[in-house]
């Protein structure tokens, strides 16, 4: 998804940049772009169409009919399907994406203004250490979240904190990534002059970084949040450590929970498609919402 | 309960390894001391980890009729998708679930790193041995002396899915023995079909045929392991399936993938050799050839023999570190022998108990229409008494399996043989044994 959004991006910049050359080798380099572009597109929207096919079916067509074409009955189906989805097992599937949301979307709001602050120190303050510290959030970004998960689980036990909404949602707030895009774009956009007539004016330093710093650097904050709401939604690995009780799962342990159990209870194999279609709305719902800024951030921090 | 092996239980064997290492060292398989255990004053609270569906509800049967012990289910993936790692997680950092559910072939693991509280002592534990099927006690004792380490909850005893149509169309005879079911499997061949499907990734399907054939993989004899992989047995069966597959007279699908379920639901499979949950499986994944099939008992080695293997089945264990293992022990016990519990955790959670009165449950004594009205738990509740009681596990299964399930892999594509995927697994598990501290035998 992600891919196939950076390739529309840099394929904009291509065009709106204006081409040099004549038209006739335009059309060549044009159409082999769009080949490799048309190429990609399927090669990521096809699983997403064979999922909404497939939620359309009931258990025995999944396998049983063309895969990737509705059978005549799919808009009842589907709407059985999602009925189905809901009330399975006292409804807990709403509950898993009411999860994911809070932790998602709390988190992703919360980890986004602590990444900002960061990022702003450590562009507009000068100290002692800066460098260092910045250099150990970098290598942050360089260590994989699921090799962190154990270590904080027993760290989670000591304090006794595991199996709570802490466990999941503690560790979300923290982005590296995050804090050095905030740096810099922070760099970039946000004058140092201006800071200091703002200090002149007797704006406290946090005042003018909320009123002032944040505004200048809204692109890379959706950018940072967007990053960080796709992260956490993902997140599997740490849940699956850190959760035991049903009632606390995001949604992708919910299905992945299901889906090791479709040999036992084969209808849950149905549920965990839909499941899963109906996962990826938020994620899309997200997308196209803050899409724009998105593209402009990540433009905005790579000239600069 | 049947377990599945895939990239992700590779991945989950490779961070228990790392994560095991530091705290195996240990590995005796000594009986633990023979605590007393008594009850906890005052109410208790327990929390079980389980993956079975509908577990809940079968607790609040219990939940309804004891205030003083109240059961918490928690639930999450099957074992090897991620529960046992958690276990081992949670025991390291002290707060393991009181009970947790374990397939019988992952005991031998935790028993080796001591995750297991011996609850012989509790009461009521050493007596309810007769209520269960031989086989299954046998796997939670370990054959050590005054111990228990869990109550028996499910099996997966193993017979011969037919299709009754297809073989009475074809004046071919149902087989009652593997060379019948060889030659059998010549002659549907000839007519463009599959006897069966060879599940190159349920090496514990495999398993199971070793053990119907008498084979033993493991042994524990004076504090050491013994792996046996490639003994006579197992030799032999795995010849008879290589020969299967050199002759193209088995398919080689992915088990339980759509085209799996395809190949059945189409009618290129004429038998399943599966376990008892197969019954349902086969219902949802091959709905068209529904009032087609058949059971029969599993083909013999011998002909008028009547061993049966297993594939899949569960225990309830008292995870160590428990602080009420009594009423754990209690309830563990009210769980898999109560007729109550029993029936209500077949029809939501598909468990075909451990129990000996599985037999006089409703749920097993009608007869099923998806199979003609036969009534197919008659020949299940057969095949359970006939499985070899004395059959190990080892302590790290899963790495066996995965070892054993990518020489497979290589043997269907051609590449080697049954028996060349058997003996690099039994290679590999004497080293990953080695590798944990815990002590083999060569």
């Amino acid at each position: 998804m992600s891919a196939a959004t950076a390739v529309t991006t840099t394929k904009k910049t291509n065009t709106s940049a204006g081409n040099p050359r004549g038209p006739r080798q335009s059309i060549m380099s044009r159409g082999a772009a769009m080949l490799i572009m048309g190429v990609f597109t399927l090669y990521f929207l096809t699983p997403i169409w064979w999922l909404l096919v497939s939620s359309s079916k009931s258990g025995g067509d999944v396998t049983g009919t063309a895969p990737l074409w509705f059978t005549p009955d799919s808009i009842p189906t589907f709407f059985a399907n999602l009925g189905n989805l809901f009330t399975y097992s006292d409804g807990v599937f709403g509950r898993w994406l009411l999860n994911s949301a809070l932790y998602a979307g709390l988190g992703a709001l919360l980890g986004t203004v602590i990444a900002a602050m960061c990022g702003y120190a450590l562009a507009k303050y000068e100290f002692r250490g800066r460098e260092a510290i910045f250099n150990v959030v970098l290598s942050g970004v360089l260590v994989p979240a699921t090799a962190l998960a154990l270590p904080l689980f027993l760290i989670f036990s000591q304090v006794k904190l595991t199996n709570t909404l802490w466990a999941v949602f503690l560790p979300s707030l923290v982005s590296p990534f995050g804090v050095y895009l905030a740096r810099i774009y922070a760099a970039a956009s946000v004058p140092t002059e201006l800071l200091e007539a703002a200090r002149l004016d007797g704006s406290s330093e946090a005042r003018t970084f909320f009123t002032v710093s944040t505004r200048l650097m809204a692109p890379a904050l959706v950018t940072i949040f967007l990053f960080q709401f796709v992260a956490i939604w993902n997140n599997f690995f740490l849940p699956l450590i850190m959760l035991r009780d049903q009632a606390l799962f995001p949604v992708t342990l919910g299905l992945y929970a299901w889906n090791s159990q479709i040999s036992q209870i084969p209808e849950l194999r149905v549920l965990v498609i839909v499941g899963a279609l109906v996962s990826i709305l938020p994620l899309i719902a997200t997308f196209l919402g803050l899409q724009r800024f998105w593209s402009s951030g990540l433009g905005a921090g790579s000239v600069k | 309960m049947r377990v599945r092996y895939g990239k992700a239980t590779a991945a989950f064997a490779i961070v228990s390894a790392l994560s095991l290492a530091g705290c195996s060292s240990g590995g005796s398989t000594s009986a633990s001391q023979d605590s007393s255990c008594k009850p906890s004053s005052g109410p208790v609270e327990l929390s079980f980890t389980t993956w079975v569906p509908g577990m809940d509800k079968v607790v609040d049967l219990w939940n309804k009729d004891h205030p003083d012990i109240k059961v918490k289910v928690q639930t999450g993936p099957n074992g090897n998708s991620g529960t046992y790692q958690n276990f081992f997680n949670q025991l390291q950092a002290g707060n393991a679930p009181d009970l947790g559910q374990i397939e019988y072939d992952a005991l031998p693991n935790f028993r080796v790193q001591d995750g297991l509280e011996n609850i012989a002592a509790c009461e009521g534990v050493a007596d309810a041995k007769d209520k269960f099927v031989d086989w299954t006690w046998n796997q939670v004792t370990f054959g050590e002396d005054k111990a228990v380490y869990a109550v028996p909850q499910d099996s997966g005893p193993m017979a011969m899915f037919y299709r009754a149509d297809l073989f009475k169309e074809a004046g071919i005879k149902v087989p009652t023995t593997w060379d019948e079911y060889a030659a059998a499997a010549e002659q549907i061949k000839a007519r463009g079909s599959y006897i069966t499907n060879f599940p190159r990734s349920d090496v514990n399907w495999f398993a199971g045929n070793v053990w119907q054939a008498g084979g033993q993989w493991f042994a524990n004899a004076n504090d050491k392991w013994e792996v046996n992989l490639t003994g006579k047995e197992s030799e032999k069966v795995a010849n008879y399936w290589q020969k299967l597959l050199e002759k193209g007279e088995v398919s080689t699908l992915p088990s339980f993938s759509d085209e799996w379920n395809a190949s059945f639901n189409k009618g290129q499979q004429w038998t399943w050799v599966s376990a008892v949950w197969g019954a349902s499986t086969l219902q949802s994944g091959a709905p068209d050839t529904s009032g087609k099939w058949a059971v029969a008992p599993m083909p013999q080695w011998e002909a008028g023999g009547k061993a049966a293997g297993n594939w899949g089945g569960s225990s309830t264990a008292v995870l160590k570190g428990s602080k009420h293992p009594y009423e754990a022990s209690k309830f563990a016990l009210w769980l898999n022998t109560d007729p109550e519990a029993l029936a209500l955790a077949n029809k939501l959670g598909g468990l075909y108990p451990a129990a000996k009165s599985a037999k006089d449950l409703d749920a097993f004594s009608g007869g099923v229409d998806y199979f003609g009205g036969q009534k197919i738990y008659d020949v299940f509740a057969d095949a359970s008494a006939n499985v070899n009681p004395n059959f190990t596990w080892g302590p790290t299964m899963t790495k066996t399996y995965t070892d054993v399930s990518d020489g497979f892999g290589k043997a269907t594509g051609g590449n080697g043989t049954l028996l060349d995927a058997l003996k690099d697994g039994q290679k590999k598990t004497i080293e990953a044994l080695k590798s944990q501290s815990i002590p083999v035998k060569e």
